[in-house]
């Protein structure tokens, strides 16, 4: 999953930087669980665009992931620019026991 | 199906800033639903909310409502703001505040 996540970003997006980390060990799930990721993406297509437009983006590229087993996606969408005067993404929250796995 | 999307229609338009989370403001049951109610918490005015969790017809059916896929979702005005994310990097440079001030005044 993580690797099918980069390759489609990376073909849909050119990246001057991406992360996708499995954050799903945070998480009320079994243990190699595929579920719960952080994207961290960083490109010059997201200039002059609104956050939601930049996320409306990554969930239609990431349509068929999110529908078969992706439960959590932190997003953090910036170009270059952006990127530079950030330094970088911030701490996704731990998990407060809601069912991980279904809901 | 119809009706649902009515009923999440309703909830949009009669409350000027509106969250679907899981759990409620007092207990959120995510860390994302928590964080994100926290910054409306925060911006000091009163706002509704629904718990997702505990209506399964809403759970299932609010992704099509706004064409977005994840909870929490916030919208103010009836438009959708975003879902966490973009709602805690709205309420730190200052523009959360400034919409929820003007959706709700005094």
């Amino acid at each position: 999953m993580q690797d099918q996540i980069s390759q489609k970003l990376t073909a849909a997006f050119a990246p001057e930087h991406l992360e996708v980390i499995n954050e799903s060990h945070m998480h009320n799930v079994p243990a190699g669980s595929e579920s719960h990721f952080k994207v961290v993406l960083v490109s010059d297509s997201f200039k002059g665009k609104m956050l939601i437009a930049r996320h409306r983006l990554v969930n239609a590229t990431l349509a068929d992931e999110l529908k078969n087993g992706i439960h959590a996606l932190a997003l953090h969408t910036m170009t270059t620019e952006e990127w530079f005067a950030k330094g970088n993404a911030p701490e996704s929250p731990p998990c407060m026991g809601g069912d991980g796995t279904n809901t | 199906m119809a009706d649902v999307l009515q009923r999440i229609d309703e909830q949009v338009k009669n409350n000027a800033v509106m969250i679907f989370m899981k759990g409620t403001p007092q207990f959120p049951q995510c860390g994302f639903s928590g964080r994100t109610v926290d910054a409306l918490k925060q911006c000091g005015k009163e706002f509704g909310y629904c718990n997702v969790l505990a209506d399964q017809e809403i759970f299932q059916n609010l992704p099509r409502y706004a064409d977005w896929p994840t909870f929490p979702q916030v919208y103010i005005k009836g438009e959708l703001v975003g879902g966490c994310d973009i709602t805690l990097e709205m309420f730190q440079n200052g523009d959360l505040k400034k919409m929820i001030d003007e959706a709700v005044p005094g």
